[in-house]
């Protein structure tokens, strides 16, 4: 077992766990972070995706050992909390208001690879939104209005606040 | 159902040389491949593994006396990124972004590449074709081994049981041409059926080829260099009759097998009409 | 064309229900308890129901339930596609006191099951010791252990001992037909004579696996009264309750079945989630604790059904003018090792095997067989994928020798108004083969399309510039082309479905003024728990948010029919209006005659709880007779038209799909955004099955077990696809709809073959249209070309000549 700490939605986690332990069973089975899903466990599907340091990542090929004192963001920290109970961000508004999920299974770990791409200033360009999101497996919609939400939300976050 | 084996993470190179000669562990860097094993779903997980991330010795691109040097530890993604690699070796970029999709170029590294041996490892051809030189180390000492000595049989590598991959360096040639294809059966998140890494070194785009180097994955049980290919097109013109004659040559040349991806047969002809349609290209006919 | 949507889109989708106080952030919209939006949701339609909690992470999907104490459970598995199972060896190095073993001496009920109601049932919940192994992967035992740590020592000290015996792989040499069909109409004979031409085709298809993202889960918990809840990702929560009660030998009141959040199903989870559920509670009633069966994505590729693999046969004769006369077909479904829904399937693959078509003189003979192979079973279009690839292929086929393009061939035999089917069934309403197609042709310009790949040709830029040489590279990399797919899909399930069934739905308004449908359909993602509530408050008059849908648990909603064959938007849905305007007639006697949406609230606090129910009834038409096939066997069809383009790689035969437009008659579209999903994603699947989607089987052992190996589209492989509704209502049920997911499965494959053939010249005539096939096909061509024609690819049969 081995001391690891780090933070998981601005949270900091400490907790004691064997060094190669799964990042994806540390966060489903130890902190109780379900959001994250497991799918195939060879990071094919995505699934499990969470953004590690800022970079998209299959959670089911992380070991334990390698987040300390690294920073960790689910799907559960997207939204923002408020007293008065949380508040989608811009992507799962629009994730809402295309149809981007199903059966949702696959929809955090689209939510997070698609963040990721949003915040490193990608836009509405559907080419470059496909290969984001290339490495998370959707049998649902045929990954249409997932591009669509997407996109909305690249235009939404261009527009000046307020607007 | 993980039930996971016992890891140390080592601080510096020293450290990790020391655990390596104590007794032979595992690396994991970005656990693409070694992570589906954990499980023991897929394939045995490892007895005791060592964890190089902390390695910082082991990160970091850079050009050298005319040779690009990689960490080992250095991700597909931040060769994508770097604007070192786009103005000096463009094509290691083009090879980078054939690999998996964001979530395993953000975390699969070359060295892990290099060290997992895989016959379809995907950037393996263009080390051979570019005839990189990978450097080894432990508690004994540092190596240099050149890419065509260093897989030696099915996921066999020339390492020593206590060594670890370093650094690679490539030589950048002037006047070098080199072209890279994967083939796979989708665009993304695909294992391929034939990758294919061309090489050689022309003035003008009239003369005669030299220092021809073809490699190949996917069609032999570790990636491999085709030298009678390269001996053929030595020296030659990029003609028709040249494209066809290098074409038979790799052909003849190769000994693909059936398995779960694709046919010895696919292989044979796919890989002998990329190399034509490159000459093709190259030629402008 | 008029839409006929409940709901009008609006620009602010969801208003805060009233019941909850709005204390919130100035500038946000509740539209979930404690999940807010910031200003107003542009969208169409009620925004999915459970939404929030998928975007959120709060939906609760059976591996994230938890249950304190709960053991992990496993399945010891045959690694032989037949045998007989001599014994299984326990390690006695290992404390067996520490785990639980089920065998088959443990099942207290019946030791076999069926699928479904009315079929025989031949499938072993697990093979008793001395007994018989028929598939690999074949569950021979079980365990449960406190910790995965545990049970995997324990897998590993049991040891499965068999004596091989011979396999059967191939369908053509099965000598076991689960079930067979002979539908004739007019005379084939008379038919072919009277023919110009005859055409003769092979077609052939191999598994598909469902691949939901959610693999299967089940944990079974032990209840007080000997009984057992069982928690699970399925489909069909009425299949596995009477599942549950023959193996375990409990009554209705001791087996509960609780559907969890459903990732994915599109079949997958129709049947299969039983025999899961039996072998969950074996464990749980065996240790006395909940017991998880979560399965690994491998064993749930390895063990569970796959579409049907088919192979179809096709001779038709044809007027020179492409006028069908006779159609000759013979459809092989390769049932796997046990019936499961072989029969159902069939009956289906049958019914749909002569395409949308009007022809006088029809013999389709079909049969579903067994080999040694896992059992097939479910999965989106449902045996009818399995026929249209190879009626639409064989008629491309057609009207290339005839000279006629693929669009006025189909113009000319689509069913109008008034034919008659081959089971003898009258059209006599809601025929909208011709409108999808020309809305189809028209979307994507389709003779302007042809006219670019047959210039192309001519300028020797296409398929006739391929290489003349396997080795060489042609001069061209790549080719594109188009084609066009045209399908229909009957509503609802094959003749007397739905009288087996007799499904009941309920509305209820409870006492504290809440309005809930109580009905068994599951939503895994197609859109359920939102499209309900929908049809009943259009039928009630009030907004779909005052309208709540029950979870999908045994103990509290009737049994409402199976969410399968794309029946819950059009029977389902067909009950609900029922209900609610019975439950809307009565509250409005009872107040004067005012509204219900006026008075329903206050009705409930004077009056408590009232129900209303209505009950399936036949539907008007001719009986369906399932021994001779004859009859109506769908109260009404659906209609779906697809067009495909795509480039072929010369050089190494990959085929990218460019773009689709998938038109779909739903009868009525229910909700704009749902429906489009619906078109959007069975497109994607029929583009997989078409392309890449390739079980390979070795010694009925499936090889590429992983999501490595068993490759789906990514979204840089997805066609743009656009989708566009046509609506031509089924006058048989109140708000008109005939259903929809399954008909975009169907229609999606054989446009892309076409498309493939436009592109290259060559025939496809095995699915999938792997680089490999393609690769053949053109290099076999190039040969061909020498002597002027192209030449038949991807298979070791050529399929016939004129």
């Amino acid at each position: 077992m081995t001391a690891i700490r780090f933070l998981v939605n601005g949270a900091p986690v400490e907790l004691e766990a064997p060094g190669m332990r799964r990042l994806l069973d540390v966060l489903r089975e130890d902190l109780g972070l379900t959001g994250t899903k497991e799918g195939c466990g060879e990071g094919e599907c995505g699934a499990c995706s969470v953004i590690l340091d800022g970079d998209v990542v299959d959670s089911c090929l992380i070991p334990a050992c390698q987040v300390d004192g690294r920073i960790i963001r689910t799907v559960e920290g997207l939204a923002a909390l408020t007293p008065d109970g949380r508040i989608l961000d811009d992507l799962q508004a629009a994730f809402l208001a295309t149809g981007g999920a199903q059966c949702g299974i696959c929809t955090p770990g689209m939510l997070l690879a698609a963040r990721v791409y949003l915040d490193a200033g990608g836009g509405p360009d559907e080419d470059a939104i496909r290969e984001a999101i290339a490495g998370n497996l959707c049998r649902c919609t045929g990954y249409t209005k997932i591009v669509e939400a997407i996109a909305l939300a690249a235009e939404t976050g261009r527009r000046p606040a307020g607007a | 159902m993980p039930v996971e084996p016992p890891v140390e993470t080592p601080r510096d190179l020293a450290e990790a040389f020391r655990l390596m000669a104590l007794s032979p562990r595992t690396p994991i860097a970005g656990g693409t491949d070694l992570m589906v094993r954990i499980t023991g779903e897929i394939g045995s997980p490892p007895d005791q593994v060592l964890d190089l991330s902390r390695l910082e010795e082991l990160r970091g691109i850079a050009l050298e006396d005319g040779r690009l040097t990689l960490g080992a530890l250095t991700t597909y993604a931040e060769i994508r990124r770097s604007g070192l690699v786009a103005r000096s070796l463009p094509v290691l970029a083009e090879a980078a972004a054939t690999v998996g999709a964001v979530q395993i170029q953000n975390r699969g590294t070359l060295g892990g590449n290099i060290a997992n041996a895989s016959p379809a490892g995907d950037t393996l051809p263009l080390l051979l074709a570019l005839e990189a030189v990978i450097e080894v180390g432990g508690a004994r000492g540092e190596r240099s081994i050149p890419a065509d000595q260093f897989w030696i049989a099915y996921r066999t590598t020339a390492l020593a049981p206590d060594e670890l991959v370093l650094r690679v360096r490539i030589p950048l040639v002037e006047a070098r041409q080199v072209r890279f294809r994967k083939v796979g059966t989708r665009r993304a998140q695909a294992i391929s059926k034939v990758v294919l890494a061309l090489a050689w070194e022309q003035a003008d785009r009239k003369d005669r080829w030299s220092h021809v180097r073809l490699a190949l994955g996917s069609v032999a049980d570790r990636p491999i260099r085709a030298r009678s290919t390269e001996l053929y097109l030595e020296g030659s013109r990029a003609t028709l009759e040249t494209a066809d004659g290098a074409a038979e040559t790799v052909a003849a040349e190769i000994r693909p097998i059936d398995d779960v991806r694709s046919t010895a047969d696919y292989r044979r002809q796919v890989t002998a009409r990329i190399l034509h349609r490159i000459i093709r290209d190259a030629g402008g006919w | 064309m008029t839409s006929r949507t409940p709901e009008r889109p609006s620009a602010q989708s969801t208003v805060a229900t009233p019941a909850r106080p709005a204390v919130r952030p100035a500038e946000a919209v509740i539209i979930a308890p404690g999940i807010a939006v910031r200003g107003h949701l542009i969208t169409r339609g009620p925004i999915r129901r459970e939404g929030p909690a998928k975007l959120t992470g709060d939906a609760r999907y059976a591996d994230d339930l938890v249950f304190p104490g709960a053991w992990y459970g496993a399945t010891i598995r045959s690694n032989l596609a037949r045998a007989r199972f001599l014994a299984l060896e326990l390690d006695p190095g290992f404390d067996w006191s520490t785990v639980v073993v089920v065998t088959a001496a443990d099942i207290p009920g019946e030791p076999l099951m069926g699928a479904v109601k009315g079929l025989t049932p031949d499938q072993p919940v697990l093979v008793p010791v001395g007994g018989d192994i028929q598939h690999h992967s074949e569950p021979l035992a079980l365990i449960a252990a406190p910790d995965r740590r545990t049970l995997r020592a324990a897998r590993r000290a049991a040891t499965v001992r068999t004596e091989p015996l011979p396999p059967v792989f191939d369908p053509l040499d099965s000598d076991k037909v689960f079930v067979s069909h002979d539908v004739v109409a007019g005379d084939l004979a008379a038919g072919f004579a009277a023919a110009d031409m005859v055409l003769e085709g092979e077609y052939r298809m191999g598994h598909q696996e469902q691949l939901y993202i959610e693999n299967q889960a089940m944990i079974a918990v032990p209840t007080d009264d000997g009984g057992v809840t069982v928690h699970g990702s399925l489909q069909c929560p009425y299949y596995v309750h009477p599942a549950l009660m023959r193996a375990l030998a409990i009554d209705a009141r001791q087996a509960r079945v609780v559907q969890a959040e459903t990732g994915g199903g599109f079949g997958g989870k129709e049947e299969y989630p039983s025999l899961l559920a039996i072998h969950a509670s074996l464990l749980a009633l065996k240790c006395h604790r909940p017991v998880r069966m979560i399965y690994e994505r491998h064993e749930d590729i390895a063990a569970t059904t796959k579409r049907h693999p088919a192979v179809v046969r096709h001779r038709t004769g044809v007027l020179r003018d492409g006028t069908l006369v006779a159609q000759e077909i013979e459809v092989i479904l390769d049932g796997g090792a046990y019936c499961t829904l072989s029969p159902v399937v069939l009956g289906r693959s049958t019914t749909h095997a002569g395409g949308p078509y009007r022809c006088p003189n029809v013999r389709i003979t079909s049969r579903a067989v067994r080999t040694n192979t896992p059992p097939n079973g479910a999965f989106r279009g449902f045996g009818a994928p399995q026929v249209i690839f190879p009626v639409e292929t064989h008629l491309n086929r057609i009207a290339e020798a005839l000279g006629i393009s693929p669009l006025e061939i189909r113009r000319r035999n689509v069913y109008r108004l008034g034919d008659v089917t081959p089971t003898g069934q009258v059209l006599s309403s809601s025929v909208a083969g011709l409108e999808v197609l020309e809305r189809a042709a028209e979307a994507v310009d389709f003779d302007a399309a042809r006219a670019v790949t047959h210039r192309a040709r001519l300028t020797g830029q296409g398929w006739d510039a391929v290489a003349t040489s396997p080795l060489r590279s042609p001069v061209r990399a790549s080719a594109s082309g188009i084609g066009i797919a045209l399908a229909w899909h009957g509503c609802g399930f094959t003749g007397s479905g739905e009288l087996r069934y007799n499904s009941i739905v309920t509305i209820e308004l409870d006492a504290t003024g809440q309005v809930r449908v109580l009905a068994a359909n599951t939503e895994m993602g197609q859109g359920t728990r939102t499209i309900l509530p929908m049809i009943a408050a259009q039928a009630l008059g009030i907004p779909s948010d005052e309208v709540e849908y029950a979870p999908q648990d045994t103990a509290l909603v009737p049994n409402s029919g199976p969410t399968v064959a794309s029946r819950t938007a059009a029977i389902v849905g067909g009950l609900l209006v029922n209900a609610a305007r019975k439950l809307r007639a009565e509250v409005e006697a009872r107040n004067d005659g005012r509204s219900f949406a006026r008075v329903y609230r206050e009705d409930a606090a004077r009056h408590g709880a009232s129900r209303a129910s209505d009950q399936f009834k036949p539907f008007p038409g001719q009986p369906f007779d399932e021994h001779a096939f004859t009859g109506d066997p769908y109260p009404a069809w659906g209609w779906a038209a697809c067009a495909a383009r795509v480039d072929v790689d010369l050089d190494t035969g990959e085929v990218a799909v460019r773009e689709v437009v998938a038109v779909d008659d739903a009868g009525v579209v229910i909700h704009p955004i749902l429906a489009e999903g619906q078109v959007e994603g069975g497109t994607l699947q029929a583009v997989g099955y078409a392309t890449i989607e390739e079980m390979k089987v070795q010694d009925g052992r499936y090889l590429n077990d992983r999501l490595s190996t068993y490759l789906i589209p990514t979204a840089v492989d997805a066609p743009r696809i656009t989708a566009i509704m046509v609506e031509a209502p089924f006058d048989g049920v109140p708000h008109g709809a005939k259903g929809l997911g399954e008909m975009p499965m169907d229609v999606g494959a054989p446009a892309v073959i076409a498309a493939i053939h436009d592109a290259t010249g060559i025939w496809i005539d095995r699915l999938p249209a792997t680089p490999e096939r393609v690769l053949a096909g053109l290099t076999a061509s190039a040969g061909a070309n020498e002597s002027g024609r192209p030449g038949s690819g991807g298979h070791d049969r050529p399929g016939g000549r004129p």
